[in-house]
């Protein structure tokens, strides 16, 4: 990294760096799926259970009191990192699927009606589509969809007459999975406000690669991955803006989430406990706070810097042996989630013999099915980098490519 | 290397050069069934008359597991009766699972595929096909003409 650690230092933090596949070693490119984790997150989940573990926010006793303690660490660690004006607007989540249930279910039941639109993108990972379908059947709001460009972009040409005042909630993807492009947030966030709507955010793929600050992009409700970011997985999160967050429902209702049960009603906390109910996955949200420590010490500029320049390579490179790409071709406007088909050699069938090389893509439809129909193709191929990734396995990746190739000749 | 044994070349000549890839119109039977994971599709026809499978063909995309495995099927139960057709399905899913090594001489060109056995994840791809033709039969009965 031009700005940071060389990547080959990064790489030594990653343990499973150092296997091999068969007698191959590990390229690993899906890390849009889930990144590796470095040991300083291995060893604070490692260290919790074996020094600290107990239930947060229960025990009086002096573990109770470190496991609340590095619980809460990681809160206000997760805070700093979004640039959230107060950790108790920080909600606890296993993920962005839970952080857009949470959306849908305690926002969305709650304020939408008949005659109320939801506008999402055709974007949209099934995380923020499904959950809205969910809410719909149950409100009779209606779902609209912004439309796609051909290479992969917001078509937001008619925006003015999918974004009116019966636009209740804009929801949409910082960064898509399936095509990397990257959303103009800021305008988009503009436009929601402007006509009363609020905009909630997945940013599943755009939080382990972009800096993101809540509160400059005004943006109302935030939800991350920790998994997608060098945490633990079932580790993640909801930013909401403190009027909103109060606002909402709870969706799991269980211990910790009260402050008083009766026989027919119950008293909530105040957030963002109202929305933890049951045991939480403690080590996982301190690993995660770690993941950002990690990414913090790196800097995220740094990180960004890497992923464009691993990501022109790859997309000179994918391109220059034929393959067809989706999605933006331009860096500046998206992410390191790249989606292909080489020649007529089936997803599957590549993703097979690329693992004979070692190289770990993905393949399938990447949970976009609109994406996927949108492009005509049932599934693509997708290498993904992140900070620890090489122009050196870019060459492995197109070598074993050409191997593909040969074999379907 | 492994990854020749999955990819034989008698798999991917079925694959590049389908048998019976086309629609029957008319079919007395048709099932179609997809693989939602790989987006795999495949729609078989059928026309059985006494019981036995006169014509099977197919129509679909995806891998070349799944198309190769389907162009070989329609070769294989082409003549047969639906109740030894039945069986062929359960032989190959047991193949599938690791359970039955057939030979060449019993099994014709199905016995190619066994090689998916070693990738877990693509034996879906391989027995689409095969769910997709029990489907189709749901509708004859062992034994009996084929339905209106």
């Amino acid at each position: 990294m031009r700005n940071g650690p060389d990547v080959e230092t990064i790489r030594k933090d990653f343990p499973i760096l150092e296997r091999a596949v068969g007698d191959r070693p590990l390229v690993y490119l899906d890390s849009a799926a889930t990144s590796q984790k470095p040991r300083q997150v291995i060893d604070a989940v490692s260290d919790f259970y074996a020094h600290h573990n107990a239930n947060a926010h229960r025990g009086i006793y002096q573990l109770g009191e470190e496991a609340t303690e590095a619980f809460e660490g990681a809160r206000a660690k997760l805070a700093r990192f979004f640039g959230a004006p107060d950790p108790t607007t920080i909600v606890f989540t296993r993920g962005v699927t839970e952080s857009m249930n949470l959306v849908a279910q305690g926002w969305g039941r709650k304020f939408l009606r008949e005659g109320d639109e939801i506008l999402i993108t055709e974007m949209e990972h099934h995380s923020n589509i499904v959950p809205w379908q969910m809410t719909v059947a149950v409100t009779g709001a209606t779902l609209r969809y912004i439309p796609l460009t051909d290479d992969g972009q917001l078509d937001l040409s008619d925006l003015g007459s999918l974004l009116t005042e019966r636009t209740k909630i804009l929801s949409v993807t910082g960064m898509s999975n399936a095509l990397g492009t990257i959303t103009p947030l800021r305008q988009l966030i503009e436009s929601a406000h402007a006509v009363g709507a609020i905009v909630a955010v997945d940013a599943a793929q755009l939080a382990p690669h972009r800096a993101i600050d809540v509160q400059a992009l005004d943006v109302d409700l935030l939800g991350w991955s920790g998994h997608k970011m060098l945490g633990p997985t079932a580790s993640g999160g909801l930013y909401g803006k403190a009027e909103i967050l109060d606002a909402m429902d709870p969706m799991l209702g269980g211990g910790e989430m009260i402050e008083e049960v009766f026989h027919h009603r119950s008293t909530f906390k105040p957030i963002p406990y109202k929305f933890e109910g049951g045991t939480m996955p403690i080590a996982q949200q301190v690993g995660l706070g770690a993941a950002v420590d990690y990414l913090e010490a790196l800097g995220m500029d740094a990180v960004r810097e890497h992923e464009e320049e691993i990501t022109r390579y790859a997309l000179d490179r994918l391109l220059e042996a034929g393959a067809t790409v989706y999605g933006p071709k331009d860096t500046s406007i998206r992410g390191g989630a790249v989606s292909f088909w080489y020649h007529d050699v089936h997803p599957h069938d590549l993703a097979t013999i690329l693992n004979e090389e070692g190289v770990a893509i993905r393949a399938g439809h990447h949970c976009a099915q609109l994406v996927m129909r949108r492009f005509g193709t049932p599934a693509t191929a997708r290498a993904s980098f992140y900070v620890y990734n090489t122009n050196h396995e870019v060459d492995v990746l197109v070598e074993a490519l050409a191997k593909a190739g040969d074999i379907f000749a | 290397m492994a990854v020749d044994e999955l990819y034989k070349e008698i798999i991917l000549d079925h694959y590049k050069s389908p048998r019976n890839k086309r629609e029957l119109p008319g079919a007395a039977l048709t099932g179609s069934g997809n693989n939602p994971l790989c987006g795999d599709e495949i729609t078989v026809f059928a026309n059985v008359e006494d019981g036995k499978v006169t014509e099977l063909t197919y129509r679909g995309a995806g891998c070349s597991i799944s198309q190769s495995s389907a162009s070989m099927m329609t070769e294989a139960v082409q003549g047969q009766t639906v109740d030894e057709a039945r069986e062929l399905a359960g032989q190959f899913r047991s193949m599938m699972a690791g359970e039955l090594d057939p030979d060449e001489a019993t099994f014709g060109d199905l016995v190619a595929l066994k090689g998916v056995v070693k990738y877990p994840i693509r034996i879906k791809c391989a027995v689409l096909a095969w769910d997709t033709l029990q489907e189709a039969f749901e509708g004859a009965p062992s034994g009996a003409a084929s339905p209106a």
